[in-house]
């Protein structure tokens, strides 16, 4: 089963360095603009897997490989996060 | 914001036991002291870590069960075939230590000034971050109005009953059993559906703020039933969790 994007919300920080879940990310494949938190997300398989929860089509995967975090965001359009206050 | 942490970056902490107390016979409610914690939000979550004597790590997240400015408390359900919940709920003492990196979301939060009405739908365990947007409700003596709608196999496995009895003074709070009722239950049985809803939830011009928290089928039941209520998808905040 598919669980959403406040899953993996401390594996967006490592990546991106904020807190991205209130991120709008559009698909590249079917438009859809949802944020990340509202994502499909699977962590079951050797990486994770982040799909459009209108389309199913794959947003991201990241994979650890040791210490490097290798991410594939090919099916995000665009991403718009808010500017962190300081 | 005390603490030597780097703001924005998700440091590990070491964090101590406190206090731990029994919920129900499968779940109990850690209290964490931990100095450099930069502060919650009601509905943020966090990452634990435990390392075994051989380096084998397991992490997993648990939503905080406490309010703003209140000190960090999980509240962990045991799965018997789990790795990580066994150990917290069974041998967990205060005085052990455990890696926490946290806050987590920005996204399934509520603060006062986000006003309302509130509308809460929990599965189970599901209810700990509703927990803590209600007792942040209480805390900052907002007025907003709130609805819980708790779903519960039966009344002993409902976390946190005698503290959301005690909001029933200025908050709607419902149970649903089911799988058990007690003899003479009046409130509702079995699993959510339309007609709980249609006596529930705001109507959708009030633009209520809901969450539904819960495991993925449950959470996927209640948005499917609040979008054909004509709730827009925006405005429905949904977290799901499953086991391990």
């Amino acid at each position: 089963m598919a669980l959403d994007g406040n899953a993996i919300g401390g594996l967006f920080i490592e990546i991106f360095g904020a807190d991205m879940t209130s991120a709008q990310a559009t698909c590249a494949a079917c438009g859809a603009v949802r944020p990340l938190a509202d994502t499909l997300v699977y962590l079951r398989g050797p990486g994770t897997v982040v799909r459009c929860r209108q389309c199913t089509n794959v947003l991201m995967v990241i994979c650890r490989i040791r210490e490097l975090n290798c991410v594939d965001l090919s099916g995000i359009k665009t991403l718009h996060a808010t500017v962190p206050q300081a | 914001m005390a603490g030597t942490a780097v703001r924005g970056r998700l440091n590990w902490h070491v964090a101590t036991v406190a206090s731990v107390t029994d919920e129900t016979d499968t779940v109990r409610t850690i209290t964490l002291d931990l100095p450099d914690w930069p502060g919650h939000q009601a509905g943020q979550h966090l990452d634990v870590r435990l390392t075994a004597e051989d380096g084998y790590a397991a992490e997993r997240s648990y939503s905080i069960a406490a309010a703003a400015g209140e000190p960090v408390a999980i509240t962990v359900e045991r799965l018997d075939d789990g790795e990580v919940s066994p150990y917290l709920t069974r041998e967990l003492r205060p005085g052990d230590q455990m890696e926490v990196r946290g806050p987590i979301g920005n996204w399934f939060t509520w603060a006062p000034g986000d006003g309302g009405p509130l509308l809460l739908i929990a599965g189970g365990s599901g209810v700990v971050p509703l927990r803590a947007i209600l007792r942040q409700r209480q805390r900052s003596g907002s007025t907003v109005p709130a609805r819980l709608l708790y779903s519960s196999r039966s009344l002993e496995d409902v976390i946190y009953r005698h503290e959301l009895d005690q909001y029933r003074g200025t908050a709607d709070v419902r149970y649903t059993l089911t799988r058990r009722q007690p003899p003479g239950w009046d409130g509702f049985s079995g699993r959510v559906d339309d007609a709980m809803l249609a006596r529930i939830a705001w109507p959708a011009r009030q633009r209520p703020l809901t969450f539904v928290c819960g495991p993925t089928r449950f959470v996927e039941a209640v948005a499917g039933l609040l979008v054909a209520r004509h709730y827009p998808e925006t405005q429905v905040k949904t977290e799901r969790f499953g086991g391990a």
